[in-house]
């Protein structure tokens, strides 16, 4: 029972980043209707330059805000330089171009820095608290709940409650009616790109030092799950995927603390396949189109 | 109205006026020319020869199940990977070349069949995160399985000596080429068919296909088993060539390695395959000798990684057609201009 609420705990911090990044991913189909493959890679390039920054002048906070700027700016500049420009006949293209990205970003990084695991330190600590004579949370974990759940609170209010995000929501869903408005769409799409790119590398962040450390493939696997997370979540909802980051955080953390750490990646592409032949349209997902 | 008449039978002609090359004489003359350069080429070049070989089995495969079926997988690392562990094995228990070839494919089928059915039911981005998630999963399973396959270090290939006429590495490239040419001759003759005209159809436009009586499921799911068969092959031969098969030799970069090839020849087309296979081999050999004479170990394996992504984008942007598209567009065309002088 100890075991059972360690683990729930554990999957509930692993599930909020998780979440965090599908939404990420969410923002992002909901605008342009191309899911980001790219967005692992540009988490981890900017979380090696949070690191450098933290490194360089030994503040971890600073790295950190940097590195969420730094999301920012790549965001911004991928949609600009590069998104803007594919050809949207085929919903193939988008996926290439953004797999070419990932070749560059992981090229890039591999020379500047090198392919080998560099320790990423935490910045709180990562033993958990006994409640009663059970391990349940560390101060890490705590954080990450709190940055995540920040996260969710502004975005929300963002959307919901701000002219800016009302144009970005009709640009998204209505570019033509929206541009007769006077709603700057092409604006509209480099900002929700750059809040995407920025709350992915925020989960980048969190996540590198509860992994092996920073290496320019260190979210393959993260992708995979948030993709899964995103999905069960039906891909259109924010709400969707912060729940579905959850129960996927929440199924790995079982999976991989009773059955052994090496079972957990074919448990994802389990969940994933289950997810995709079962419910494709997610648990919450209005729309019937999976087709986009 | 002589323009538009002008334009039709330009249409019409334009097919007739591809030359259609018989498959057969292709790959007569290329297995000519594999013979003729492994007599004449130094040992290394003949190993790179007999590696664009193996690449070209994958590349034709993969690119006939993306650009004529319309179906885009990043799983085809993982599936090359089947194929070389499944060889390896059996190589260590038989040693029987031949069949082991045979069998690597059948497993990589059968493996194909089982994404194959899952990829049918999904579209777009469904199936690119599907076949991603099993090119990163499927190279962790050697961990799982250790005993198997035995984690990170992989498993050496038993293999007998080649025939005492031939070096190493004519044996190799003559191997390889076989596969390759049988292979492409194979997909040429399919792709001309009546099945490959299913596949584009259902690439196309399915409504229109599923009137026409096309089975769409059936003709993607089929489409996905050839390819996998090839994958399958070509991954045997890998694990002939190193001689060794690990999980580190089929990264997901592998697999977007082989979308880079088919997407800079052109999509759907073989002769786009053998282009990229091609480039496969050349481009990390290139960016190797960069790398050293920088003398930065860094800049070696990371050059090509960036190259390809940087031609990948490039590509999609400016040419989504590949570089064999790269012809003077309609509107450039005389028939055009006369009909813009009538307005």
């Amino acid at each position: 029972m100890d075991r059972f609420l360690f683990l729930t705990f554990d999957g509930l911090s692993r599930g909020a980043v998780y979440a965090a990044f599908a939404l990420a991913l969410v923002l992002i189909w909901r605008a342009t209707r191309i899911v980001n493959f790219a967005q692992g890679a540009m988490a981890v390039a900017t979380a090696y330059v949070g690191y450098s920054v933290a490194d360089a002048t030994g503040s971890y906070w600073l790295g950190f805000a940097v590195a969420v700027l730094a999301g920012l700016l790549l965001g911004a500049g991928v949609e600009r330089v590069v998104m803007r420009f594919v050809d949207h006949s085929s919903p193939l293209n988008g996926v290439v171009v953004a797999l070419g990205l990932v070749l560059i970003i992981q090229g890039v990084l591999g020379m500047i820095y090198g392919n080998e695991f560099r320790p990423a330190e935490a910045p709180f600590s990562r033993d958990a608290f006994n409640i009663g004579g059970v391990a349940l949370l560390s101060r890490y974990d705590v954080f990450v709940f709190a940055a995540v759940g920040a996260v969710v609170v502004l975005l929300t209010l963002l959307f919901t409650r701000t002219p800016t995000g009302l144009r970005m929501r009709a640009a998204a869903f209505a570019p033509d009616v929206s541009r007769l408005l006077g709603v700057p769409v092409g604006g509209m799409l480099t900002l929700g790109w750059a809040l995407a790119a920025a709350v992915g590398s925020l989960a980048g962040m969190l996540v590198i030092p509860t992994e092996l450390g920073l290496h320019p493939t260190a979210m393959d696997v993260l992708f995979i799950s948030a993709f899964t997370a995103a999905v069960l979540g039906g891909l259109d909802s924010p709400i969707g995927a912060v729940i579905g980051g959850l129960i996927v955080g929440l199924v790995l953390s079982y999976i991989s603390g009773y059955l052994g750490a090496t079972v957990a990646p074919m448990a994802v592409l389990a969940l994933l396949v289950v997810v995709l032949l079962g419910r494709p349209d997610g648990l919450f997902a209005r729309s019937k189109a999976r087709t986009a | 109205m002589t323009a538009l008449k002008d334009r039709v039978t330009a249409r019409m002609v334009a097919p007739a006026s591809r030359r259609r090359l018989n498959p057969y004489l292709v790959v007569a003359v290329g297995a000519a020319l594999v013979v003729a350069l492994t007599y004449t080429l130094p040992p290394f070049r003949t190993y790179q020869l007999a590696t664009i070989g193996a690449y070209l089995c994958v590349t034709a495969g993969l690119t006939v199940l993306t650009g004529l079926n319309g179906q885009l997988s990043l799983g085809h690392g993982a599936l090359m990977a089947t194929g070389a562990y499944t060889l390896a094995l059996w190589q260590n228990k038989f040693n029987l070349l031949a069949v082991g070839i045979v069998v690597a494919m059948l497993v990589t089928t059968a493996a194909g069949l089982i994404i194959g059915l899952a990829a049918a039911r999904l579209r777009g981005p469904y199936l690119a995160g599907l076949t991603l998630a099993v090119a990163v999963v499927v190279p962790s399973i050697t961990s799982t399985f250790d005993e198997t396959f035995n984690s990170d270090q992989g498993l050496s290939v038993v293999l007998n000596p080649p025939p005492e006429s031939m070096t190493v590495e004519q044996w190799q490239a003559w191997l390889c080429w076989a596969g390759a040419l049988v292979t492409v001759l194979a997909l040429a003759l399919i792709t001309r068919g009546r099945f490959g005209r299913d596949m584009r159809a259902v690439r196309d436009d399915e409504t229109a296909a599923k009137l026409a009586g096309i089975s769409i499921a059936r003709t993607q799911v089929w489409t996905f088993v050839i390819s996998a068969a090839c994958a399958g092959l070509g991954g045997a031969l890998f694990a002939v060539l190193a001689q060794s098969v690990s999980p580190g030799a089929f990264p997901l970069t592998l697999s977007l390695f082989l979308l880079m090839a088919i997407v800079i020849g052109g999509l759907g087309r073989l002769s786009g395959a053998l282009i990229g296979a091609f480039l496969l081999v050349a481009l990390p050999a290139l960016a190797h000798e960069i790398g050293e004479a920088s003398g930065s170990q860094r800049l070696e394996g990371n050059l090509a990684l960036t190259f390809f992504g940087v031609v990948l984008v490039v590509v999609m942007l400016a040419a989504p057609g590949g570089l064999a598209s790269l012809r003077v567009p309609r509107s450039w065309r005389p028939s055009h201009t006369t009909r813009k002088k009538k307005h």
